[in-house]
């Protein structure tokens, strides 16, 4: 499987968005080498505004821009853009619908090295909170540049959470993405797995690893989990024995949350792989925080096992 | 010009006399903020502002909760319509607490949660003159407001960006919703802040319209930085009871209170009945 990076994908997407519509305006508050909006910079340097080490007036700058008619984009570390910026998404930009991007990078765990500080376990609870807030997340490289393209075109508020790591190749079509439909990476007959952002890849190696035991699992992922694709998980979790939400988040407010609200009429039983209630910390990879947040593929066989 | 200045005068005890109908009895309503602009309100919707089409200029109450002095200037200017002043707060009346541009046509960005008013007002700034657009935008904070550290961020970024086309108000009415402003919370030295935050700085009396209209050509004519206008107010003007009373920053009027404002206004607008 090849693999591409999120932020790479997106930073080279951003600038030909810039290339393609003259209202697309760009703003950063000091990790631009990180989030990879550079690019852009360099080459709009007028359409690129470098609002310092100041995220709040970075987010309402950027509701200002879309009151002028701009498209903006605004870019930090996702536990700063949803997280610091809060209050700015909800009242300047969320009460008005406003069409401003707000792109977190370096989501979950996935900046394992600078610990809970840097590290977002809450920012899809905080999002998906906001009224009107469509929260895109993707499971790799190809799906981020989608996605952000389609993001342009919302006439409305949206957050886009991406990895800061190389993902494996997985969403299907990348040409005809489509955020507000599953995508079904998987079919399988016993258990349902539903997933976001970065846990497709771990939940199609536990289906593996459950087909040889013997219990047949669906993938899907979400590439949106606001709006929630609810008829359409129902439908998909029609008939099998359980259904596991997985998700590198908190437990709380997340995938998980808004799924089992989804399918509280539907008769299965549901489970739940996520961080319970627990920040960050550092560690020296990624990977190995996933493993000790239990958001690995052993873990969600352990899940569906005990559903079972 | 005297006869310009007597009409704007008049005018802004017009937009108070709105205010107070808008707020009637027995609701509370923010009166005290409210009048404090009236002026400010007057001259910039009666003469300054450009008020219709795409080249308008823009205005954003920051101290959003002053939104019934704003709601009386668009209906001054035929954007919106005064049958809607006596559904102010009311469910379903476009009328909302804090401004909001869904709902009311005229209003360009929601603002009242407090300190967000200049970083839309930074962005609108920086979006129009990237499209050369020749519009002003106008941000109106409350002294107590500049607690908010927002307020400063948005400050630096439109001396950062050489926000010529943006005017910051500061109503400098020294009182704030519980105590006065020194007694609250550190604000004082506005001016020398403002100017070592890259401002243009012009004090003026922010009830007299002739300083007022003197201001803000002197914003217009200011390039290179982004201009504060500091004016010096009193809440609550031109009602005498409410005059420099923390207790009507948000409060409702008795019957008594009601027809006694009504019946000030109305003389000094020499229509009394």
């Amino acid at each position: 499987v090849t693999k591409h990076n999120q932020r790479a994908e997106y930073g080279k997407t951003l600038l030909e968005l810039g290339r393609e519509n003259q209202n697309v305006v760009v703003l950063e508050a000091d990790l631009g080498k990180s989030t990879m909006t550079h690019a852009f910079g360099q080459e709009f340097p007028e359409r690129y505004f470098q609002m310092g080490i100041a995220e709040a007036n970075m987010t309402g700058f950027a509701a200002g821009l879309a009151l002028a008619g701009k498209v903006p984009f605004t870019n930090s570390f996702a536990v700063f853009a949803a997280g610091r910026s809060y209050d700015q998404i909800r009242q300047s930009i969320g009460t008005a619908e406003l069409p401003v991007k707000i792109v977190g990078s370096s989501a979950g765990l996935s900046d394992y090295g600078d610990g809970a500080t840097h590290q977002s376990i809450d920012d899809l609870a905080l999002m998906c909170a906001i009224p009107g807030m469509v929260v895109l997340t993707p499971c790799d490289g190809l799906e981020a540049a989608a996605a952000a393209r389609a993001a342009a075109k919302i006439d409305g508020p949206v957050y886009l959470r991406l990895s800061r790591n190389d993902l494996p190749d997985l969403y299907p079509d990348p040409e005809n993405y489509d955020p507000y439909h599953p995508a079904v990476l998987k079919d399988g007959e016993d258990v349902l797995l539903v997933t976001c952002g970065i846990m497709a890849g771990a939940a199609l190696e536990a289906a593996e690893s459950l087909a040889a035991e013997g219990i047949s699992a669906a993938v899907a992922h979400l590439p949106a989990i606001k709006p929630f694709p609810a008829e359409e998980i129902c439908a998909l979790a029609e008939g099998k024995k359980a259904v596991v939400f997985c998700e590198e988040h908190s437990v709380f407010g997340g995938l998980g949350s808004i799924g089992a609200v989804a399918l509280a009429q539907v008769p299965v039983k549901v489970g739940f792989v996520a961080v319970k209630d627990s920040f960050g910390q550092s560690a020296s990879s990624h990977e190995e925080l996933l493993r000790f947040y239990h958001l690995d593929a052993d873990n969600i066989c352990a899940e569906v096992r005990s559903l079972l | 010009m005297q006869e310009k200045i007597a009409r704007l005068a008049r005018l802004a005890d017009r937009l108070r006399l709105d205010v107070v109908e808008m707020i009637g009895v027995g609701k509370v309503g923010h009166l005290g903020g409210s009048c404090s602009l009236a002026e400010i309100t007057a001259v910039l919707y009666g003469e300054v502002m450009c008020t219709q089409g795409e080249q308008r200029d823009r205005f954003l109450l920051s101290k959003g909760h002053a939104a019934p002095i704003q709601y009386a200037a668009l209906a001054e200017c035929g954007i919106i319509d005064r049958s809607l002043f006596a559904g102010l707060k009311t469910l379903g009346n476009p009328l909302q607490g804090h401004p909001d541009r869904r709902k009311l046509a005229g209003i360009e960005g929601n603002t009242g949660s407090l300190g967000q008013g200049v970083s839309m007002a930074c962005g609108m700034a920086a979006g129009l003159r990237l499209d050369g657009s020749p519009a002003r935008v106008y941000a109106v904070v409350g002294d107590g407001e500049l607690a908010e550290g927002q307020l400063w961020e948005a400050f630096m970024s439109a001396a950062r960006y050489r926000l010529d086309n943006l005017c910051v108000i500061v109503d400098r009415n020294h009182l704030q919703a519980t105590a006065p402003t020194a007694e609250l919370f550190s604000i004082e030295n506005i001016s020398a802040k403002f100017a070592a935050f890259g401002f243009h700085v012009i004090e003026t009396d922010g009830h007299n319209v002739e300083s007022l209209l003197a201001a803000f050509a002197e914003a217009a004519a200011t390039k290179g930085k982004p201009t504060v206008v500091i004016a010096e107010t009193v809440k609550g003007k031109g009602i005498p009871f409410a005059e420099n009373q923390v207790g009507f920053h948000n409060s409702a009027l008795t019957a008594e209170q009601y027809e006694q404002a009504v019946a000030v206004l109305r003389e000094r607008l020499g229509d009394a009945q």
